[in-house]
């Protein structure tokens, strides 16, 4: 009897396993299908000539430098806002700010700020930096706005892989006469650096992939020539994903699917290199 | 003798209400080792925290009295703590290497204060790691991480960092007590040697090792000085009942 029961145990166990393990491939599939979809149909269209030639006729045929290199101006763009922001912010929540009113204040503040929907943001940088501040429909307001969208994500790991970093450190680096910032500097940023980069990355590559914030901010439908100034408009991957696949009438499906998979690209290799990042530092972290 | 550091009616109430330090007076000499014993949470770290202010990082609700190290008043808000984290080291219960090598453990301190020299640096390495007895352990393995080392090896490191940037007090929280016998027995030792040069202020593991080390002993009992006598007469013939009780096993 007692040798049923545990065979049957063991079955059960099996069972789950096997059951769990189904699961965790169920959740892979969408993702892997829709890279192996996307490069499929995408792939013939991807040549040297999509990758640096101008859209002509309409869009219907050449290629997609001008979205590319958008998205990259726009991307850096916003890094170079969101990210000495958010490290400072992250910086002054983790390690200077008592908890208090003000810091509770600060942080259901970041955290519904995650939560609105991307659309809201377009809207509140129209009003703020393209009207208000007058830049113009430009790479600077769509920047700005998408900084705005990234800055919660990139505070919010940031802070996350500050606090991770053990406190004994802290305390051990200022008995040995070093300052609050040197402690910082040369101890918890280091350490941190990895999670914070990781962050940054995955901030970033929703600003690279996102359309509502830049619709009325700084995207253009089409441009002959790539932007020259900050304060230019400029046209961006998925944005251009959007005009081809909705307002242009016969498009060629292939460049739909060719923009799609250079987008995917881009947004997947921040991804690996974010990946790469953290393994390696788990790999030599010393704690 | 002079006392090197002299305290005076010093009190301390953590934010929480603790009264972790009652009305505390004593003289510390130099050249001495003076444990600190007593049951938990008779306010020993709470005192040693405050010989290098490091209590600043934590909340504190009040505190009374003053620390005269030198005849001057560290406790004052305009004193350099920086420069007397520099005079006063700390080791610490359980050794804490910083996530870098031992070289790079060992002069952490002296690079912030500064020195930049390398032949400087290299004979503060082998000089205090000489002083802390592991220099022959580690001597070849320089630039290999601390945290490889075993936890024997990682306190005598910690300890050669604080000794890295001479200071005059050396303070030591329970430095042994994670420690194998062998290694607790290597760290006493180099107590002994220590005490020669600097002021060493030791919380010990055990009454033992207490009676084994202590030149002055002091016992604490809920924040309050109970008695304090030199460490022969104190383990041999306490005068309070409190401290024969504790000593003989029969609280705590
Ligand atoms: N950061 C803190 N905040 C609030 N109370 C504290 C803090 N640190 C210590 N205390 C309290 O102060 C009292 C003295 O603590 P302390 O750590 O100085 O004792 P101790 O003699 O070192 O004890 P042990 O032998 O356990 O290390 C205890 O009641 C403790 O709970
Ligand atoms: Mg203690």
């Amino acid at each position: 009897m007692m040798k049923l029961f545990a065979r049957n145990r063991h079955t059960v166990q099996r069972i789950g396993f096997s059951l769990i393990t189904l699961m965790a491939v169920v959740t892979v599939l969408p993702i892997v299908g829709t890279v192996i979809f996307i490069l499929f149909k995408g792939g013939s269209a991807v040549s040297w000539e999509f990758l640096t030639g101008f859209p002509h006729d309409g869009m219907r045929a050449g290629g997609i430098l001008p979205a590319i290199i958008g998205t990259l101006y726009l991307t850096i763009g916003t890094a170079i806002f969101s990210v000495p922001l958010g490290i400072a912010a992250a910086i002054y929540l983790a390690e200077y700010a008592k908890e208090n009113r003000l810091t509770r204040l600060i942080r259901l503040a970041i955290i519904n700020l995650a939560g609105i929907p991307s659309v809201v943001y377009g809207l509140f940088g129209l009003g703020l930096f393209v009207l208000f501040l007058q830049f113009g429909t430009s790479i600077l307001a769509a920047s700005l706005t998408l900084s705005i969208m990234t800055l919660p994500v990139i505070i919010s790991t940031a802070e996350e892989s500050l606090r991770s970093v053990p406190q004994s450190f802290r305390t051990v680096s200022i008995s040995l006469g070093a300052t609050r910032w040197q402690t910082i500097r040369r101890i918890v940023l280091k350490e941190a650096l990895p999670g914070i980069l990781t962050g940054v990355i995955l901030g970033l590559e929703r600003a690279a992939g996102e359309t509502a914030p830049i619709l009325f901010t700084g995207a253009a439908f089409f441009l002959p020539r790539l932007p020259g100034s900050p304060f230019d408009a400029t046209m961006a991957l998925p944005y251009h994903l959007f005009v081809i696949s909705t307002q242009v009438p016969e498009m060629p499906i292939q460049i739909q699917y060719g923009t799609a998979l250079v987008l995917l690209v881009f947004v997947l290799t921040m991804n690996v290199v974010a990946t790469v990042i953290r393994s390696r530092a788990r790999a030599r972290r010393q704690w | 003798m002079v006392d090197k550091i002299v305290i005076e009616n010093l009190s301390l109430q953590y934010s929480d209400g603790t009264e972790s330090l009652r009305n505390v007076s004593m003289g510390i000499r130099q050249n001495a080792v003076t444990v600190l014993f007593g049951p938990a949470g008779g306010g020993k770290s709470t005192l040693l925290r405050c010989l290098n202010r490091l209590n600043d990082l934590t909340e504190v609700k009040a505190s009374s009295g003053q620390i005269l190290i030198d005849g001057e008043n560290i406790l004052d808000p305009k004193v350099d703590v920086v420069a007397l984290r520099r005079k006063v080291g700390m080791v610490f219960a359980r050794p804490v290497p910083l996530p870098m090598s031992i070289r790079e453990n060992v002069i952490y301190g002296l690079e912030l204060a500064g020195e930049k020299r390398k032949s400087k640096l290299d004979e503060a390495v082998e000089r205090s790691l000489k002083l802390a007895a592991i220099w022959d352990e580690v001597k070849d393995r320089l630039d290999d991480p601390a945290v490889a080392l075993s936890g024997g090896q990682q306190q005598r490191v910690c300890l050669a960092r604080v000794l890295a940037l001479q200071p005059e007090i050396i303070l030591l929280d329970e430095p042994t007590s994670g420690l194998d016998p062998i290694s607790t027995g290597k760290v006493e030792a180099a107590l002994l040697e220590l005490k020669k040069e600097y002021t060493v202020i030791l919380v010990p593991h055990s009454v033992q090792q207490a009676a084994r080390t202590a030149d002055y002993a002091a016992f604490f009992l809920t924040g309050e000085l109970i008695e304090y006598d030199d460490g022969r007469k104190m383990f041999t013939a306490p005068k309070q009942r409190k401290t024969e009780d504790y000593i003989m096993g029969r609280f705590g």
